[in-house]
């Protein structure tokens, strides 16, 4: 191909322009995943109870949409709409076979302390959603940016969850003692509920509360 | 006996599988907003867990796991890591199934439930229940039946208790940023410190 092709092919599709910058970006706070599209709540508050396995999460999560989207938005022409889901399935479902195997090579502990819920990526709503909604519909490169971005809008709330809830709750964060001893000694006790299921849909509720305030989006 | 019954009250109560566990929420969060369409999610999930986990558990046992396959001469293969396809396919064929054998002798309740069951293939509450089984539990196949079943229960309940509590939010005047998920996220977290209560419960 000469240059002057490439550069009219640029002017017409820029590999990296407002619109798919719009795609990236969207979900991270206006379009967020979890508080606005209501979608992978179940692992948001299962795993984040400490901050190491909640990174873990949301890098195995990102991989897996941006993966699935990709593959998903190359063969959907190929896809009769009937049995879609089964498709999508299987294509996700191999997909975190592989992280899956990857973690249980590389960081055992790990792996065991996530135990099911690596598995339960195959079932996260974002994953699913995310192909039916914008990767049946769109080239692989948006639809990759489109996973990315979806993952990383995830992370946040996942990271920011489980940053409070080891804090409030063990008064660490990575192992690493953060409420100084003194404060014990002054009759300061960890908030035990956060490490608790309740704490984290509480805490989840909160956030989602700033969230819609924030943002103006309300539900009526 | 007992120890049927003391799985069944732990999958029911102690170790609820939405609320300590934290399986299904999508499904929970969407489809609770009136009763009737909760009490028929919720009897569809039960039907599905009950009939998925023990066909699970038989695959598991007799394919899949490490060494499963000395009956047909293979002792040393070990296919475990084809568990989350497998099941996967399980639930999503069960489910297909039980759309079809519903619309040819029960059309009633195939109108009824008609928009959830596609739904239920995805929803993490079946998945996560032949996973927890074969993972961490490790039942036996009559436990796993009851498992299942109970597991199906326990979701069935707390979806029924929410839709109640939601449709009679209405009424409420709820702060506008709240409104939605947000209340029903705190709800649910008071659901949970209620269910809490019934650790050390021993049977």
């Amino acid at each position: 191909m000469t240059t002057a092709t490439q550069d009219v092919q640029k002017e017409a599709a820029p590999l990296f322009g407002k619109k798919e910058k719009k795609v990236l970006v969207d979900p991270f706070w206006d379009n967020n995943p979890i508080t606005l599209q209501v979608l992978g709540i179940c692992s948001a508050l299962a795993i984040t109870s400490q901050l190491r396995p909640t990174l873990v999460m949301c890098v195995a999560l990102t991989t897996v949409v941006a993966g699935s989207n990709v593959v998903i938005s190359m063969i959907r022409n190929y896809i009769p709409s009937k049995i879609r889901i089964i498709v999508m399935l299987a294509v996700v479902s191999t997909l975190v076979t592989l992280v899956d195997q990857l973690l249980k090579a590389y960081s055992f502990d790990m792996s065991k302390k996530l135990s099911v819920f690596v598995g339960l990526i195959i079932t996260n709503c974002i994953v699913l959603g995310r192909a039916e909604a914008f990767a049946m519909a769109n080239k692989p490169w948006p639809s990759l940016l489109d996973g990315i971005g979806n993952g990383l809008g995830y992370s946040i709330i996942l990271v920011l969850v489980a940053t409070c809830r080891e804090i409030l709750g063990a008064g660490k964060l990575l192992g690493f003692q953060i409420i100084p001893e003194s404060m014990y000694q002054a009759g300061y006790v960890d908030f035990g509920l956060m490490i608790l299921p309740p704490g984290a849909f509480i805490f989840l509720g909160l956030i989602i509360w700033v969230q819609k305030q924030s943002s103006k989006q309300f539900e009526v | 006996m007992l120890d049927l019954i003391s799985v069944a009250t732990k999958a029911i109560f102690i170790e609820n599988i939405l609320l300590s566990f934290f399986l299904g929420m999508c499904s929970f969060l969407a489809c609770s907003k009136k009763i009737d369409t909760a009490v028929g999610l919720g009897l569809a999930v039960i039907f599905v867990l009950g009939v998925t986990t023990p066909i699970n558990w038989v695959i598991n046992e007799f394919l899949l796991k490490d060494g499963a396959l000395a009956w047909a001469g293979f002792p040393y293969v070990n296919l475990s890591f084809l568990q989350f396809i497998s099941f996967i396919a399980v639930i999503a064929a069960v489910v297909q199934l039980v759309e079809m054998i519903m619309d040819k002798f029960a059309p009633a309740l195939y109108q009824a439930l008609g928009i959830f069951l596609p739904l239920i293939a995805v929803n993490c509450a079946i998945l996560g229940a032949s996973l927890f089984m074969v993972g961490v539990k490790k039942y036996d196949f009559a436990e796993s039946t009851v498992f299942g079943l109970s597991s199906g229960i326990g979701w069935f309940l707390a979806i029924v208790a929410m839709a109640a509590i939601r449709q009679k939010m209405q009424y409420s005047n709820v702060p506008m940023g709240l409104r939605g998920l947000g209340i029903t996220m705190l709800i649910t977290g008071l659901m949970a410190l209620g269910f809490m209560s019934f650790i050390g419960i021993n049977i």
